[in-house]
C-alpha cells in the first residue's frame, strides 16, 4: 500500500476515535476526499521542484501514536526561553503535555485544540475562523485538516494587550519508530490587540546525534504542522519559529496568515535544521494599510535541507511587506527561497521588499533561490535581490591583520553576516538565545556578550 | 625591529618589488614616499602577511625573527600593526565588538588572559577620547556607511587600542580633513614611544609636519631609490620624482 493510500484508508480508523459531531468534522472529511484525488506531489510538481519531499514520505508511516513518552525536565530545559515569564503549550510527540504547560482561560484563551473543537461555547469562533484561509488544493495542509485534532489555540480578545509571550513547544520524543504528526493550531488577535508567540520544534539528542531510542530501521518522525493566523483591524503580531531538530526529523510548516486593515505582523524564521524542511509561509493582506514582515535566518550543515516558500498577497492598496532571508550552509546541505509575491491590480502603492543573502561554506552545499513577482498593478514599488557567495577575502584579512585567528574570524564574519536579521527581534531574552545557537553552529566562541 | 633585505614580491606573476631593503629600530619613524603604484602598499600587505603576495626572494626580519611562515594573525600576535590605505567595511560587526574581540584574541595568543570588562571599557573611551571619536560611532558597524576620514581615524583608534610594536601607516593622512589631521597626528604621537616603532606611508608633507620622521625613503620601481632626513620630504614637495 503506498503512503497515499494508507493515509486514506487511516481516516475511517481515526474517525473511530475521534468525535465526529465535532463542527470541523466535515472539515476533515471533505480534506481526506480532496488529498485522495491530489495525493503527495509528484516529481514533475514545480511547488516542490528543489525539494526532494518523497525522500521522507515513507510507507511505513502512520499518523497512530502506539505509547506515551515521558520525558525528564533535564532533557528539554533548553528547549524553553529562558529568564522570562511566558504562557506555555507543550507537546510531546503530538500529545499535549499539562505538565510543562502553563494555558490560561482568564480574560483570555491560550490553550489546546482539542479542548475548543469540543466545546460548545466556542462554535462560532471556530465557524469563523476555522480552514478559511488554508489552501485546498495544497497536499500537506488537507492531510493536516483531515487529522487536525490537537495544537495550539490562542484567542486574543479586542483591545488586549498580553502581558508575556506564549511558548508554543512541540518535542518529538524519537522514542516511536514511523510517526507522522499533524499538529494544528489556531490563532486569532481581535481588533487592536497585541501579542508575542513563539513556536518552536525540537527532538530529543541521543549518541551521534541520532534520536536516542534509535534502532538499525528506526524511522525518525516526519511533522506536518499547520497554523491559521487570523489577526483582525490594527492588531499587532510578533511570531517567532525556532526550527532545531535533529538531522533526522523532518518538518513541513504551513503557515497561513490573514491580516485585516492597519495590522502588522512580523514572523521570524530560524532555521537550525532538521532532515527536510519546509516552510510554506502565506500572507493574504485583507484590508489598507498593512505591513507584513518576514525574516529567517537558516544555518545548516551536514546533509540538511531547508526549504523557504514565502507568499504575500497584496489584495489591497497602500499597504507594505519585507521579507529578509539569510542562509548559511556548511558541509552538503542545501537550501531553497522561494518568495512570491502577488499584487492584485487594485492593489496600488503598494512597497513590497525582498532580499535573500547566502553563504555557501561547504565546497558541496548549495542553494536555489528565485523571486517570484505576479504584480498587475502599475503604481508599486517592488525590489527584489539575492546574492550567493562566500566569505569575503579582504574583510578575512582585514580581521587576521587585527590578530584574530583564521578560525574566529571566519565565524566572526558568518555571525555578522546572520546578525542583522535579528534587530528587529523583540523579546530580548529569545534574542539572547537565538544568538547563543548561532554562534554555537557556527562554532564562535564570541569574545563580548550577546 | 624590522629588518627587511633584498625583498623580492611578485602578484599573479608580476614582480612589484625589486630588491627592497629597509631598516627600522625601536623608537623610529620612517616615511616611505613614492609615485603612485610604486609598490608602497604591496609592502605593507606584505609585512602584513597578505598571502596573496608572493615572496620570490629576500627576508623579512621582525625582533630578529624571520616571519616569512608566519599567517597574518601571528604577526599580529607579536606586534605587528597595518593601518589599511583602504579600510574593509565589515556590517554586523559593533567596532566596540571588534576591538574587544581583536584585544582578546591577541591576549589569547599571547597566553595572557582576558582583559576585564570594565578595564576594556575604560581603554576604549580613553582612546576615543584621545582620538575625538564620538561614542555613538563605536556601535556603529565597523566601517559601514563610515567616510573617508572616519575610516582612518577608525584604523588609528584600533592602533591606539592594540598597542603595536610596529605600525605601518598606509596613507592614513588621504581623506583626513585638517582638523582631523592634527588629531590623528597628536594621536599617533602619544602612541609612540622609544619602544616602538612607526612607517608612514604618505604623499604629502604636511602629515610630516605634524609627525616628524626620523628618516625618509622614496620608493620607486619597487626599490628604496633614496632615503634621507625630513630635509627630503620637502625636497619631494617641491621637485616631485622625476630629479631622482
Ligand atoms: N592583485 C594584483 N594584480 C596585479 N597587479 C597588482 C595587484 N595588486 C597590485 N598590483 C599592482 O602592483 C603595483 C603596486 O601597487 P601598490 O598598491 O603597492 O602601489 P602604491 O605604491 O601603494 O600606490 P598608491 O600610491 O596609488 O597607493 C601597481 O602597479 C598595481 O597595479
Ligand atoms: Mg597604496
Amino acid at each position: 500500500m503506498s503512503l497515499k493510500e494508507k493515509m486514506v484508508s487511516s481516516f475511517l480508523a481515526f474517525e473511530l476515535d475521534t468525535n465526529i459531531n465535532s463542527p470541523v468534522h466535515d472539515i476533515r472529511s471533505e480534506s481526506i476526499k480532496d488529498f485522495e484525488k491530489i495525493g503527495f506531489p509528484g516529481k514533475k510538481n514545480e511547488y516542490w521542484k528543489y525539494t526532494p519531499i518523497n525522500k521522507v514520505l515513507n510507507d511505513k508511516l502512520t499518523v497512530f501514536k502506539k505509547k506515551r513518552h515521558l520525558i525528564e525536565f533535564e532533557k528539554v530545559k533548553d528547549f524553553f526561553v529562558n529568564g522570562i515569564e511566558s504562557y506555555k503549550i507543550v507537546f510531546i510527540d503530538g500529545a499535549y503535555d499539562p505538565l510543562w504547560s502553563n494555558t490560561t482561560h482568564k480574560g483570555v484563551d491560550i490553550c489546546i485544540l482539542s479542548a475548543i473543537l469540543e466545546n460548545k461555547k466556542y462554535e462560532g469562533l471556530i465557524n469563523k475562523y476555522y480552514n478559511t484561509i488554508t489552501d485546498k488544493n495544497e497536499s500537506f495542509s488537507l492531510l493536516n485538516s483531515s487529522f487536525s485534532k490537537e495544537g495550539a489555540f490562542v484567542h486574543i480578545p479586542k483591545n488586549m494587550e498580553l502581558d508575556k509571550p506564549i511558548e508554543i513547544i512541540h518535542i518529538n520524543s524519537g522514542g516511536e519508530s514511523s510517526l507522522m504528526l499533524q499538529p494544528r493550531s489556531l490563532i486569532i488577535l481581535e481588533k487592536n490587540s497585541k501579542a508575542q508567540i513563539l513556536e518552536s520544534h525540537y527532538s530529543l539528542v541521543g549518541e551521534n546525534n541520532k534520536s536516542p531510542y534509535s534502532y538499525p530501521g528506526f524511522i525518525d518522525p516526519l511533522t506536518n504542522t499547520l497554523t491559521e493566523i487570523h489577526v483582525e483591524e490594527n492588531a499587532n503580531l510578533d511570531y517567532y519559529k525556532i526550527q532545531n531538530d535533529l538531522e533526522t526529523t523532518s518538518l513541513i510548516d504551513n503557515t497561513y496568515i490573514n491580516q485585516k486593515r492597519d495590522s502588522e505582523v512580523s514572523c521570524h524564521t530560524f532555521s537550525f535544521g532538521g532532515n527536510i524542511v519546509r516552510n510554506n509561509l502565506n500572507f493574504y493582506q485583507n484590508g489598507e494599510n498593512i505591513n507584513s514582515i518576514m525574516k529567517g535566518i537558516t544555518i545548516l550543515g551536514g546533509n540538511q535541507h531547508t526549504d523557504h516558500h514565502t507568499l504575500v498577497h497584496h489584495a489591497n492598496p497602500n499597504c507594505e511587506s519585507y521579507q529578509e532571508y539569510k542562509g548559511i550552509y556548511n558541509d552538503n546541505s542545501t537550501g531553497v527561497f522561494n518568495g512570491r509575491v502577488l499584487v492584485d491590480k487594485i492593489a496600488q502603492k503598494i512597497n513590497a521588499f525582498q532580499q535573500n543573502n547566502n553563504l555557501l561554506v561547504g565546497e558541496k552545499s548549495s542553494v536555489n533561490t528565485k523571486p517570484q513577482l505576479e504584480i498587475f498593478a502599475d503604481d508599486v514599488k517592488c525590489s527584489h535581490g539575492c546574492t550567493i557567495g562566500q566569505l569575503d577575502d579582504s574583510a578575512l584579512f582585514y580581521l587576521k591583520t587585527r590578530g584574530i585567528s583564521e578560525k574566529e574570524a571566519k565565524g566572526l564574519l558568518t555571525y555578522a553576516f546572520a546578525n542583522n536579521v535579528l534587530e528587529n527581534v523583540k523579546m530580548q531574552a529569545l534574542k539572547t538565545k537565538i544568538k547563543k545557537i548561532i554562534a554555537n553552529k557556527i562554532g564562535v566562541n564570541l569574545g563580548f556578550e550577546l | 625591529m624590522l629588518e627587511i633585505k633584498d625583498l623580492h614580491v611578485s602578484i599573479d606573476g608580476k614582480e612589484i618589488l625589486k630588491g627592497l631593503s629597509l631598516n627600522v629600530k625601536p623608537g623610529e619613524i620612517h616615511a616611505i614616499m613614492g609615485p603612485n603604484g610604486s609598490g608602497k602598499s604591496t609592502l605593507s600587505s606584505v609585512i602584513a602577511g597578505n598571502e596573496d603576495y608572493e615572496v620570490t626572494k629576500g627576508s623579512i626580519f621582525y625582533k630578529n625573527e624571520n616571519i616569512e611562515d608566519l599567517s597574518a594573525e601571528e604577526r599580529a600576535n607579536r606586534g605587528i600593526f597595518m593601518s589599511f590605505q583602504y579600510p574593509v567595511e565589515i556590517p554586523g560587526i559593533t567596532v566596540t565588538n571588534f576591538i574587544k574581540t581583536a584585544i582578546n584574541s591577541n591576549l589569547k595568543a599571547r597566553g595572557e588572559k582576558e582583559m576585564a570588562a570594565n578595564e576594556m571599557l575604560k581603554k576604549i573611551r580613553d582612546k576615543a577620547n584621545m582620538l575625538e571619536i564620538d561614542s555613538k560611532f563605536l556601535s556603529r558597524s565597523l566601517n559601514e556607511g563610515f567616510s573617508g576620514g572616519e575610516k582612518k581615524r577608525n584604523e588609528i583608534f584600533q592602533m591606539a587600542m592594540l598597542e603595536p610594536s610596529l605600525a605601518i601607516l598606509d596613507e592614513t593622512d588621504s581623506g583626513l580633513d585638517i582638523d582631523a589631521l592634527r588629531i590623528v597626528a597628536n594621536g599617533v604621537n602619544k602612541i609612540k614611544s622609544s619602544s616602538n616603532a612607526i612607517v608612514i606611508i604618505t604623499h604629502y608633507q604636511r602629515l610630516l609636519d605634524h609627525i616628524i620622521p626620523d628618516y625618509v625613503h622614496v620608493l620607486q620601481d619597487g626599490k628604496i631609490a633614496k632615503s634621507g632626513n625630513k630635509e627630503l620630504a620637502l625636497e619631494l614637495e617641491e621637485k616631485g620624482y622625476d630629479w631622482i
